[in-house]
């Protein structure tokens, strides 16, 4: 017991911190949030929220700073060969894992293994192809097939595991999903990171201490950290208000006066990089549900940009929103492409509307069905309860159909068969490239959902394809970001392939005794927190 | 007699089967659990190898075959969103559901007993009419205003008490964890006991006050009175003696309701029981959570109108004739 507390401060004292505090006073960061933590393990569940907290203590090669910007972390460095198609890293030394492991070259492999095995929500982050060759114990080689500029962007969220500990307890694959035995991965951690977990109830709590011997010098002042799930609303902003928590997520959009006239704790505000946008069936060749017999509206731009045009835009933002949103002429946050302030919404324009559609064919307008998730983004059933309304002020009668997100996505999905006339939905992309939007949403996917997975009305135009194919090769800056600008052009000006409407904002309450960094990508980072 | 603790028996199994086949098929209807598994990213063949390694793709009467003879071993599968047993998550959550609703039961007995029992005797004061006028509250409020009321008064307001979670506990047994024994736990206790034991509180109270007003009026109690005994012995040791009876009934029978429905009361106070796990679990379409939650729930009725049946059997001795005779 007497060596921990002097290993601390050794490791202290070498890192030139001066840690007068160190012992004296107990600062516990309490937080709650919307969802639970379900696994520990790093792999199985892609999702924000998750994937931030498992960095308290999983660490890739590279990170990602408080502006997205991607530092080495157990990676010291990395080059890239002439032609692109070897990576070198070299791997950071005398890092350990919580168990006493040393970080080394096999655990790189180990783990760029483990991540593409089946049941790894991270397939991709790893190209299938790609080997990775151990050069010696600190320097792994990825050799691609291909050129891959975008190989690290994703690498955020692809966290080191340890190849001794994942064999010894029966871990070396990600949970699978099915598995008919337990998984020890999901309720215990190893990582390199600045926490440990204590203890770990899934939906109940989790609480980590600081990793006395974290490589890094941390940024952080605190000794314990408490996390507690809390789904009902009114709870959770009870819980900020009487100073049981330091911090909460979200906060519904109706309390946040309420936040900052408490004195205690205020709301944080950001653009979040998700994206809202409304997509048309350009698929079948008759809509289901709707007026028009033997051929689709959808597949004739005039119609979908009368649409456009009908959407009122700063009506959604003031009134459903709050003003808490940022209106979008893109399908990616400007935070993420440099050149998106050269393109502008079509303006709203009723009248140009029910002419376009007029022209189109359609002068009393149609009828169609509209899905909607309402358990899914801010406000998303309003907004879409919205549209409607402004819809029907051009002859265009929407039935709408909310319902909760598994129902949602089971009907207009991959998995119902993307059974869907008109729907809203929101994309972030995870490499934080417009790459992934463009072939994720507009890239032309078969019946089964090959390619454009999430393009649900199948937008397809063989320019954009052509400039996708451009764009995955280019390394160049510059010229890619044109290629980019042309394709936006293309399915976003000329197609009006889809309807941007805004990004969301961030909405977190956070006690006024806390400082913290607020990530766009809505990640809570908890090696950056300060508590007074 | 064995007859009939047989037949009805075999009832309470019919009805399990029942339920467990409603909840089976229902939960069909739910939406698909593999979307709920995996991100939006995955791709169609992860998708349908996900969907066989669950079995999801035989027929329904084949699952529900092999769901029943996994449950009979009270085996209920792995749930999809923690990847750990259900029959461990459940009994892990199983003990913050009966704390809360035995210590809730406990104080709307002892309070609704007490309150009932004064109004019945101070029909006209004031603070009678004050209980009346509390208990018609206590019935039309739904649970989860009550909850955030109270949250909101004892915890933003005042400060006194805790707004969620169940405090810090102590493991008694090897699976028992309990919050009785902690400072935290007690506190943190008091506000959801209330909110669960409120509506039977009420429940009680105006049970109470008609019982006792009815049998103030009888007989026996008009010659205890002739008798000159203490209007205390009278009250007590008499009238509210004979009260009681119905009262015990409508308790225990309602102990049932009081855990099925402490799903609202978890939810605003974010209590770690089972209630909270099955309505995150329907969320999530985690359909083994919710069929074995739905399973237990039934299980738990049935038990209890077993045991009520059995007691009038043995108590009541007309009941006993005719089902003999039968």
């Amino acid at each position: 017991m007497m060596v921990r507390p002097f290993r601390r401060f050794l490791a202290a004292a070498a890192m030139g911190l001066a840690l007068t505090a160190a012992g004296a006073e107990a600062k516990t960061f309490r937080f709650a949030f919307q969802g639970d933590y379900k696994s520990l393990d790093p792999y199985t569940l892609n999702e924000s929220f998750t994937n931030g907290l498992h960095k308290a203590v999983y660490e890739g090669l590279v990170r990602r700073g408080p502006k997205l910007e991607i530092e080495p972390a157990l990676a010291e460095r990395w080059e890239v060969s002439e032609d692109g198609l070897r990576w070198r890293f070299y791997l950071r030394r005398g890092v350990k894992f919580h168990g006493g492991e040393d970080f080394t070259a096999d655990d790189v492999i180990f783990s760029a293994q483990r991540v593409r095995t089946q049941g790894s929500n991270f397939l991709p982050i790893v190209p299938k192809d790609a080997k990775v060759v151990k050069v010696d114990d600190h320097t792994v080689d990825f050799l691609l097939t291909a050129p891959d500029a975008m190989l690290i962007a994703e690498w955020d969220n692809w966290p080191m595991m340890s190849k001794k500990w994942a064999e010894a307890n029966n871990a070396v694959a990600p949970t699978p999903q099915a598995a008919e035995t337990p998984s020890y991965a999901a309720l215990n951690e190893n990582g390199t990171g600045p926490f440990v977990v204590v203890s770990h109830q899934p939906g109940v709590k989790t609480v980590w201490r600081p990793n006395p011997n974290w490589w890094d010098s941390p940024r952080h002042n605190l000794t314990e950290v408490v996390f507690t799930p809390i789904g009902s609303d009114a709870t959770r902003v009870a819980a900020l208000l009487s100073g049981e928590v330091d911090w909460i997520d979200p906060v519904p959009l109706q309390d946040i006066q309420r936040v900052n006239a408490s004195g205690i704790a205020e709301v944080m505000q950001g653009p979040e990089l998700r994206t809202i946008f409304l997509g048309f069936d350009q698929n079948r060749d008759e809509l289901r549900g709707a007026s028009v017999k033997g051929r689709n509206p959808f597949k004739d731009a005039r119609v979908r940009k009368a649409f456009y045009q009908a959407v009122d835009i700063a009506a959604i933002r003031d009134k459903v929103m709050r003003g808490l949103a940022t209106p979008a002429a893109l399908m990616i946050s400007p935070l993420l492409f440099d050149r998106a302030g050269e393109f502008k919404r079509f303006p709203y324009d009723p009248e140009a509307a029910k002419k376009l559609l007029a022209e189109a064919g359609y002068p009393n307008g149609f009828e169609v069905v509209m899905d909607c998730p309402n358990d899914r983004y801010v406000n998303d059933e309003r907004i879409c309860q919205a549209v409607v309304g402004m819809l029907a002020r051009i002859g265009v009668k929407v039935s709408l159909n909310a319902q909760p997100k598994a129902k949602y996505f089971a009907k207009a999905g991959q998995t119902g068969g993307y059974d869907t006339s008109f729907y809203l939905l929101g994309w972030t992309p995870s490499t934080l490239d417009s790459l992934n939007v463009l072939t994720q949403i507009m890239g032309c996917r078969d019946e089964k959902g090959n390619g454009g997975l999430t393009n649900y009305g199948n937008y397809c135009n063989p320019k954009v394809e052509a400039l996708i194919g451009k764009i995955r090769a280019e390394t160049d800056k510059k010229k890619r970001d044109d290629l980019i600008a042309e394709a936006y052009r293309v399915a976003l000006v000329e197609d009006v392939g889809y309807i941007p409407l805004h990004q969301q904002a961030l909405v977190w309450g956070v006690a006024k005794t806390v400082k913290l960094v607020q990530r766009a990508d809505n990640q809570l980072i908890l090696s950056w927190i300060r508590k007074e | 007699m064995i007859a009939f603790i047989i037949r009805r028996l075999i009832q309470s199994i019919g009805v399990l089967l029942a339920v467990a086949l409603i909840a089976f098929t229902m939960f069909r209807f739910v939406g698909d659990p593999v979307n709920q598994m995996v991100g939006v990213e995955t791709s169609a063949a992860e998708r349908e190898q996900i969907r066989k390694s669950l079995g999801l793709d035989d027929p329904v009467v084949v699952q529900f075959g092999r769901y029943v003879a996994k449950a009979a071993s009270l085996d209920f599968g792995i749930s999809y969103q923690f990847r750990q047993p259900v029959t461990k998550l459940l009994a892990e959550r199983m003990p913050a559901t009966l704390e809360l609703a035995l210590v809730s039961s406990a104080f709307a007995l002892a309070v609704g007993i007490a309150m009932g029992v004064y109004t019945a005797l101070r029909r006209n004061g004031w603070l009678a009419q004050v209980f009346q006028a509390v208990s018609l509250v206590g019935v039309s409020l739904p649970t989860f205003l009550t909850g955030i009321l109270l949250i909101y008064v004892f915890s933003v307001l005042l400060g006194w008490l805790p707004s969620f979670g169940r405090g810090d506990v102590v493991a008694v047994g090897s699976w028992w964890t309990t919050g009785l024994l902690t400072w935290t736990g007690l506190r943190a206790l008091i506000l959801p006991a209330i909110t669960l034991g409120l509506f039977q509180m009420t429940l009680i109270m105006r049970l109470v006050r008609a019982e006792m007003l009815e049998v103030l009026r009888t007989d026996y109690i008009k010659f205890a009175r002739a008798r000159g005994l203490s209007q205390r012995a009278i009250h007590f040791g008499h009238a509210l003696k004979n009260t009681l009876v119905p009262v015990i009934t409508i308790a225990g029978l309602q102990l049932g309701s009081v855990i099925a429905f402490a799903i609202i009361t978890e939810t605003v106070f974010q209590w770690p029981g089972m209630g909270i796990l099955f309505l995150q679990a329907v969320q999530n379409v985690d359909i083994p959570i919710m069929a074995a939650y739905l399973l237990f729930i039934a299980f738990l009725f049935v038990v209890i109108n077993l045991v009520v049946d059995l007691l009038y059997a043995a108590v009541d001795p007309r009941l006993k004739s005719t089902v003999t005779a039968s």
